[in-house]
């Protein structure tokens, strides 16, 4: 069992000259729940990109340690699932092929059985060697979180995580959120109030544009 | 070890996708095909001096780059799957399977151009083959190099199509020059010896393209 922090101190960004956030400080530990919310372009993607390790802040630091052990930025991606609108899979391979290739690319030892499983738990088994590029909106964003938890990560970012998604993708998110492994963070942006149940703790990020508010 | 086996599946991924979708290979063939051909059809009969084949060869690789080498950033940056990518590994690795494809479809595309050359131009007679070869191997690690980290930067910009021939070819002049004196030493058959200098400069072309594209990478990727 890991002991995983996120330290975010001062965090800004902005976009050409335009200021998405600013002054932005929290910390989350192990078994901390987060939700982020804030109007359309308050930079709830953008802060999960950067949390990600996919995008670099303005300024500001943010810094994840592992049993104390700073994680080098490069390295983030080894720790972080991530579920997104803007993440797209090579839609020219299969599901199955997906999970493959990103398990290799990862250096992950993972059987067949295994990514079948993964795949069985996200409901898409019996679509597994069916091309992503067949796939409807809701298949897709299930494919998404096959990829986001394959490699049991210890930080789980999800954006918008209910879109597109039938019921029984939402149980799986909810299961999947409420039983995430008990050492590790879960991040969640959302503009749907009934996901903020995901959250133990809640962050507005519309009043972080000029303010010194700390979380 | 763990680290080449990601570059290799990063490489793996990309032929892969290649195979299925055709993103380069087909613009690239074709690009070549009709190049030589309108060289061999504009010269007819005429037999131009050797030493020109030498500029030819090296401007129909110099342009089969530009066509083809860019779908390496930009192919991922089109369709959105820079993302998953850039959660899958670290950006070193990311460059160096992406080198490494772009390099084998360079080779791949290089030597069909060769192999066409020496086929259909008469007085395309490489006479030193020792250095033609080490120019080839030297420069097809210099275009590659240098055409997958302008694929980087221009796949971040608006205007792709006419941004690449623009930055590349400051970039890969020097080399494409190097190239050719060297190439025309070997039509002529003089020992390697008397283009040491360029060899030198292929081989400092080389080393520093990669090196610098390795440190600027990461801040090209990320944003």
């Amino acid at each position: 069992m890991n002991k995983i922090q996120l330290r975010v101190r001062e965090l800004k960004k902005t976009f050409n000259n335009r200021l998405v956030f600013n002054k932005l400080n929290f910390d989350l530990n192990s078994g901390d729940r987060f939700v982020v919310t804030g109007k359309n372009g308050s930079g709830k993607s953008t802060l999960i990109k950067i949390l990600g390790g996919v995008l670099t802040e303005t300024a500001g630091e943010i810094g994840y340690f592992v049993d104390n052990k700073k994680i080098d930025r490069e390295n983030f991606y080894k720790i972080v699932g991530l579920v997104s609108p803007y993440l797209v899979l090579y839609e020219e391979f299969t599901a199955f092929e997906n999970l493959s290739l990103f398990s290799k690319i990862r250096g992950l030892k993972i059987s067949e059985t295994q990514i079948n499983e993964i795949l069985n738990r996200v409901g898409l088994f019996e679509r597994r060697n069916d091309f992503v590029r067949t796939y409807s909106s809701g298949m897709k964003q299930r494919m998404k979180y096959a990829s986001a938890i394959l490699h049991n990560p210890l930080v789980l970012l999800l954006d918008e995580p209910n879109s597109n998604l039938d019921q029984e993708g939402k149980n799986f998110v909810d299961e999947l959120v409420f039983n995430f492994r008990k050492d590790g963070i879960v991040i969640v942006a959302t503009n749907e109030t009934q996901d903020f149940k995901y959250g133990e703790k809640i962050i507005n990020l519309d009043e972080y544009k000029n303010s010194n508010k700390t979380f | 070890m763990n680290e080449f086996k990601r570059v290799f599946y990063i490489f793996y991924k990309d032929f892969s996708s290649e195979l299925r979708m055709r993103f380069a290979l087909n613009a690239l063939i074709m690009f070549v095909i009709v190049a030589v051909s309108t060289i061999l059809f504009a010269i007819g009969s005429e037999r131009a001096p050797q030493n020109v084949y030498a500029g030819m060869f090296w401007v129909v690789v110099f342009f089969s780059a530009m066509s083809g080498l860019s779908r390496a950033f930009v192919s991922e940056e089109e369709r959105g799957t820079n993302l998953i990518l850039s959660l899958l590994a670290n950006p070193i690795s990311i460059f160096l399977g992406k080198f490494l494809f772009n390099l084998i479809l360079i080779f791949f595309i290089n030597s069909i151009i060769a192999i066409l050359y020496l086929t259909l131009f008469k007085d395309f007679i490489i006479q030193n083959w020792n250095s033609f070869l080490l120019a080839f191997i030297l420069g097809n690690i210099g275009i590659a190099g240098s055409s997958t980290i302008i694929a980087a930067i221009i796949s971040k910009a608006n205007v792709r199509g006419t941004l690449y021939p623009v930055l590349a070819f400051p970039v890969l002049l020097p080399l494409i020059l190097m190239l050719i004196e060297i190439t025309k030493s070997a039509i002529d058959g003089n020992p390697v010896n008397d283009v040491s200098a360029e060899f030198m400069v292929l081989i400092s072309y080389d080393v520093v393209m990669l090196t610098a594209s390795i440190l600027v990478f990461d801040i090209i990727w990320r944003d």
